[in-house]
């Protein structure tokens, strides 16, 4: 049966329900329980994450399982990574994405490489869970979308999920998954509602999701930017234009053919990926289609991302950071050849 | 606890009124912000330095622009300490134009360069290596200048810690780690998260000085600083310094605090107090007289009021200013 919950709820439910699937499943992180050792908290009260994604888990899990780290990312991230190898389950918390700098050399060197480099006799069931995303106001050192980075680096699955479902479904299949996943999660979107089923799904990898049917336009649009795609969507359809919206969900391994198949339909494509725009997903999603699909382009392939400079903090300026519907309209006139289409 | 008089003043009285001056301009800074974050004014992370301002001064009232400091995601104090603007940097922290970044840092990122001070940092453990370049320029260029990292517990047991301190211990720099042991990072205590009973114990594996002090002892931190930096000054190296304070607020704005203990909380709050026991030891010692001390409290109350109103007042950035300061666009 479904229910309406939050993101961050069913982040919450995908764990509950591996760890009480599988014992080898650990969570570790800074503050994943929350104020281990202090003698007269009750674990209810624990921060359970620094948004409270992980509340509760500790609860019913305990403190061996639910481990609080130091500030030390090198160190845990790199001790997941073999703990993993040599038979846990561990989700690994990376509180925001910006934090990779403290251990990337774990995940894209150790992580990414071991299967491979070890002539394909190890395995690595590691899950880094990471907060991602603008618009929180929390200026140019939380506030990346890093997904760019690991997309490129061979040996990682890179999830994105844009809606609470997908969040659960595809969070339980990266935990039960045998290769190192990055899971996105964006921290504007913890409160965002929906349905959700009960109970144990996994969503395949590799599988796009279409958010919305058209015939005129194809949008490809990477976790939260999905909402403003579908945003213009609508207002598109207000002017007579019917906008396909496609989700990819997971960004390694990509659903080529689900984009392909929407642009040899359509002829238009249109990217909206909030990273910045030099050797990112958006650039990489339009080479796949000046490559593979040159013949079913009726116009240029047009990208809607941040500007190429950090995230700035005033909201002034976030504001103009972040890419909107309005901009999706404009991009869409210029392609479509339809002034009248971009908002007055 | 009544404060005795001192055997041995180690304070002129402009310093000691410098001192009290910059301990009420964070205390009444942070009550302020606290205050106007509780309204939903504010955008974004804040981080309250309230109750730790003796570390900030004790160690800035030895240091000119000349000097450097790094600071922390807690920066306000060390921005105040080190003579930063406070029109400037509560402008930024409302996201506006006039700001110390020009809006484009907020409060995790404060900084003016121009006074030596490094800029406040997102990342934990940001400061130990930023600290170390800026005590090889001072090294090299022969300026005289110290450079100061202020850290927090939980940052003493990431890899940059050691990494930059057995740096400036090999090089002889003037540089001075300042540990602000406030008990936690955010909800994970100290003594959980460390496996060392002081972070100033691991001086001991870089064989430089390492000194204990209490925190929110004004006088103390000022002794213990004013010997690691007379020692940096000298060219004989770097000293790890921990002060042992409190944070007076949450993590950030909005951290219920569960992991704090009533107990606890009062008797920091109330018994031991950095200002209050510093106002009471500039009495006793006759410093300085009840009324200057009020003038100060009331002049810096004024100040305050007037940064809001200038940050209040002025204009948010406008869209040329969101490319400004890139070195390419596309
Ligand atoms: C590399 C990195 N890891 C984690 C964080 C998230 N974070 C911000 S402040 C903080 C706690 C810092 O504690 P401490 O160093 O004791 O400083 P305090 O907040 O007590 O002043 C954490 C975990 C971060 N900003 N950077
Ligand atoms: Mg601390």
């Amino acid at each position: 049966m479904a229910r309406t919950i939050s993101f961050s709820a069913a982040l919450n439910e995908a764990m509950r329900l591996a760890m009480r699937k599988d014992e080898h499943v650990i969570l570790l992180g800074e503050d994943v329980a929350g104020g281990a050792t202090v003698d007269h908290l009750q674990d209810d009260e624990a921060w359970g994450g620094v948004m409270g994604v992980t509340k509760g888990l500790v609860q019913e899990f305990g403190r061996e399982r639910v481990l609080d780290t130091p500030i030390a990312e090198a160190g845990y991230i790199g001790a997941a990574v073999t703990a993993a190898a040599t038979g846990l389950r561990p989700i690994a918390e990376l509180m925001f994405n910006d934090f990779i700098g403290s251990c990337l050399d774990e995940v894209m060197n150790q992580a990414a490489k071991l299967r491979y480099m070890f002539g394909g006799k190890a395995k690595v069931p590691l899950t880094i869970r990471t907060m991602h995303g603008a618009g929180f106001r929390a200026a140019a050192q939380h506030s990346q979308s890093l997904y760019a980075l690991f997309t490129h680096i061979p040996g990682l699955k890179v999830v994105v999920p844009s809606t609470p479902a997908d969040a659960k479904g595809l969070l339980l299949a990266s935990i039960f998954d045998d290769d190192p996943v990055i899971f996105f999660e964006d921290k504007t979107l913890y409160n965002m509602k929906g349905e959700v089923e009960e109970g144990f799904y996994t969503i395949p990898f590799g599988i796009a999701d279409i958010k919305r049917q058209g015939d005129d336009l194809t949008i490809v649009a990477i976790g939260k930017q999905v909402h403003t795609a579908l945003k213009a969507a609508a207002i598109l359809q207000e002017r007579g234009v019917e906008a396909e919206v496609i989700d990819p969900r997971t960004l390694s391994p990509l659903d080529e053919n689900t984009i392909l198949s929407s642009v040899a339909k359509t002829g238009r494509l249109i990217v909206v990926d909030e990273a910045n725009p030099r050797c990112s997903v958006a650039a990489d999603i339009s080479a796949l289609v000046a490559d593979k699909g040159f013949d079913y382009l009726d116009a240029p392939i047009k990208r809607i991302t941040a500007p190429h400079c950090p995230v700035p903090f005033s909201p002034a300026l976030e504001d103009l950071y972040l890419p909107t519907p309005e901009k999706v309209l404009r991009a869409a006139a210029e392609i479509i050849g339809d002034e009248t289409i971009v908002p007055v | 606890m009544a404060v005795a008089r001192s055997q041995s003043i180690v304070l002129t009285k402009e310093k000691a009124k410098w001192m009290y001056q910059k301990m009420q301009e964070i205390r009444q800074f942070e009550d302020k912000v606290h205050e106007i974050f509780s309204r939903g004014v504010l955008p974004g992370f804040v981080h309250l330095y309230a109750g730790e301002e003796a570390v900030a001064v004790g160690v800035c009232a030895h240091l000119t622009e000349k000097d450097y400091i790094t600071s922390t995601h807690r920066g306000h104090g060390h921005c105040i300490a080190k003579e930063c603007d406070v029109n400037g940097m509560m402008a930024e922290i409302y996201g506006k134009a006039t700001g110390l970044c020009k809006g484009k840092g907020g409060s995790m990122h404060i900084a003016d360069v121009s006074k030596g001070m490094l800029g406040a940092n997102g990342i934990v453990g940001g400061g130990f290596p930023l600290a170390v370049g800026a005590g090889l320029t001072a090294k090299l260029k022969k300026t005289g200048s110290v450079a100061v990292c202020f850290f927090g517990d939980g940052a003493n047991n990431h890899g940059t810690f050691h990494e930059g301190i057995n740096l400036a211990a090999i090089w002889k720099l003037p540089v001075i780690f300042v540990a602000e042991n406030n008990g936690y990072a955010e909800s994970t205590p100290f003594e959980y998260a460390s496996s060392c009973r002081n972070i100033a114990d691991r001086a001991a594996a870089y064989n430089i000085p390492g000194e204990v002090v209490d925190g929110k002892d004004v006088i103390a931190v000022y002794e213990a600083a004013k010997r690691a930096i007379e020692r940096a000054r000298n060219g004989e190296g770097p000293t790890l310094i921990e002060c042992k304070t409190y944070r007076n607020y949450g993590h950030f704005e909005g951290d219920a605090q569960t992991y704090k203990s009533l107990e606890e909380k009062q008797k920091h709050l109330q018994e031991l107090d950095a200002i209050v026991k510093f106002r009471e030891y500039l009495l006793v010692n006759q410093l300085c007289s009840e009324q200057e001390l009020a003038e100060i409290e009331q002049s810096v109350a004024k100040a305050i009021e007037k940064a809001v109103e200038f940050a209040e007042n002025s204009p948010f950035p406008t869209e040329e200013d969101l490319l400004r300061d890139v070195y390419v666009s596309y």
